[in-house]
């Protein structure tokens, strides 16, 4: 077939150099005497967005979209999330966090709950808010929940230097950050659910590097590809992969060049590390990831919440029933569920991936006709 | 959370800029890029910039998929 008709005129405010058609063609010609083909997308915003865009529906029948750990509230343990309940509760304590932390439930209620209740908890959009209450606020404690990737952890970084550097001590961080590789790597190694190639995240990529996912490629023998989050963006890429499946070869293959460069955004890496270092981490639904966390060094210990608050290790068991452990892990799908669209819905969640916009129920729920 | 918005710099003052996202404008932390300016297409993610984004991405896009079509 000819492809001649790829070569597009701009759209929007990039020029897109090829039509959504043709793509699904060439996909559905590269595929149509493959096997079963299984890509693994990792971030929050590709699970929206595919869902969004109904994706799945316009692919050929053996190419099959798995959603990963790509929601940094879906993947943070029930432990951190008792330990933010723990602390929001005590007298004198402010705390803020991203909108979507809010309402993920534990045994003792959710930070929602919390703030129902009278207690002074505060939704930011950005975590350098943190600093400005805690300047505003000189006798309370102020602590912001730090979660996420690569993307955010760099965001907590500025956050405590500046701190550090203008002397504000009523702020502290409970650092959940995660880092995105070596859980990628666990997860693929596994086999259990049979990955055959990875959608790279544009974003975690846009600070990382293109790089840091090369692995994919070299080490575990799968196609990846990074992905940006507009339909024609996630298609390109799986037309790439497609393209590596039928041709037997397995590189890391950038389709996200308008974001992502080969090494990254070398400020915010070197952001991240001038303040915290590599840790062990708690992953939902992955179990404790060595070197996937981050913790602070020890010029910025002090910001630690958990030794602040004199946290120590909790136990709080997941929700009885409820599947997100396994559909973070790719091995079972949202209406495997028997919570899911019944007694779990984004009004009255169950577990973290029907709260979160970007978690993967939550996109099932929202998008089921898609 | 994984959330990042493409906005543009309309205007920059020390390490903040104004960036307008079609009609609404919010202010932005500039500290994790260099050589942003007024004009620039950026990726925002929770209050900050964390790249500025190439408006010649097409062009780029067009060869990877002629490469990619070499596996056809």
């Amino acid at each position: 077939m000819s492809f001649k008709s790829l070569l597009k005129k701009p759209c929007g405010l990039y020029k897109m150099p090829y039509d959504i058609t043709d793509l699904k063609k060439g996909i559905e010609k590269l595929s149509e005497n493959e096997k079963d083909i299984s890509i693994m997308e990792v971030c929050g915003t590709h699970t929206a967005n595919i869902r969004r865009f109904g994706i799945p529906s316009i692919l050929p029948h053996n190419i099959r979209l798995v959603s990963g750990p790509g929601c940094p509230v879906c993947v943070t343990s029930q432990q951190d999330i008792a330990a933010a309940v723990r602390i929001a509760d005590r007298d004198g304590v402010i705390f803020a966090c991203f909108g979507d932390m809010m309402r993920v439930p534990c045994e003792n209620g959710s930070l929602y709950s919390l703030y129902e209740k009278g207690r002074d908890v505060r939704l930011i959009s950005s975590p350098m808010n943190a600093l400005s209450i805690a300047s505003d606020n000189p006798d309370k404690q102020v602590v912001y929940f730090g979660i996420g990737f690569e993307t955010t952890a760099p965001h907590t970084a500025a956050l405590v230097e500046a701190a550090y550097n203008q002397g504000i001590k009523n702020l502290s961080v409970l650092n959940a950050h995660k880092t995105m590789p070596k859980a990628v790597s666990q997860l693929l190694k596994s086999k259990q659910n049979n990955i055959s190639a990875l959608l790279c995240p544009g974003h975690v990529a846009s600070v990382t590097g293109s790089d840091a996912f090369s692995f994919v490629s070299n080490e575990l023998d799968l196609p990846a590809a990074v992905a940006g989050f507009e339909a024609y963006d996630i298609l390109a890429a799986i037309f790439c992969i497609t393209g590596m499946i039928k041709s037997k070869k397995t590189e890391c293959i950038n389709m996200y060049p308008r974001a992502v460069t080969k090494n990254g955004n070398k400020i915010a890496q070197d952001l991240i590390y001038k303040v915290m270092e590599p840790k062990d981490a708690l992953w939902r639904g992955l179990g404790m990831i060595p070197g996937s966390g981050l913790k602070f060094r020890e010029k910025y210990a002090s910001y630690d919440a958990f030794k602040r608050f004199e946290i120590e290790k909790i136990e709080s068991a997941e929700p009885k029933g409820c599947l997100c452990a396994d559909i973070l892990r790719g091995e079972r799908i949202p209406p495997e569920c028997i919570h899911f669209g019944v007694s779990c819905t984004p009004e009255n969640p169950v577990g973290p991936c029907m709260v979160s916009a970007e978690g993967c129920c939550s996109a099932y729920y929202y998008f089921r006709g898609a | 959370m994984c959330l990042a918005i493409p906005g543009e710099i309309k205007d920059i003052s020390g390490s903040e800029a104004v960036v307008d996202y079609g009609g609404v404008s919010m202010h932005t932390n500039l500290q994790l890029v260099e050589n942003a300016s007024v004009g620039d297409i950026v990726l925002v993610h929770a209050g900050f910039v964390i790249q500025i984004l190439d408006k010649d991405d097409g062009h780029e896009l067009q060869k990877l998929i002629e490469e990619a079509m070499r596996f056809i």
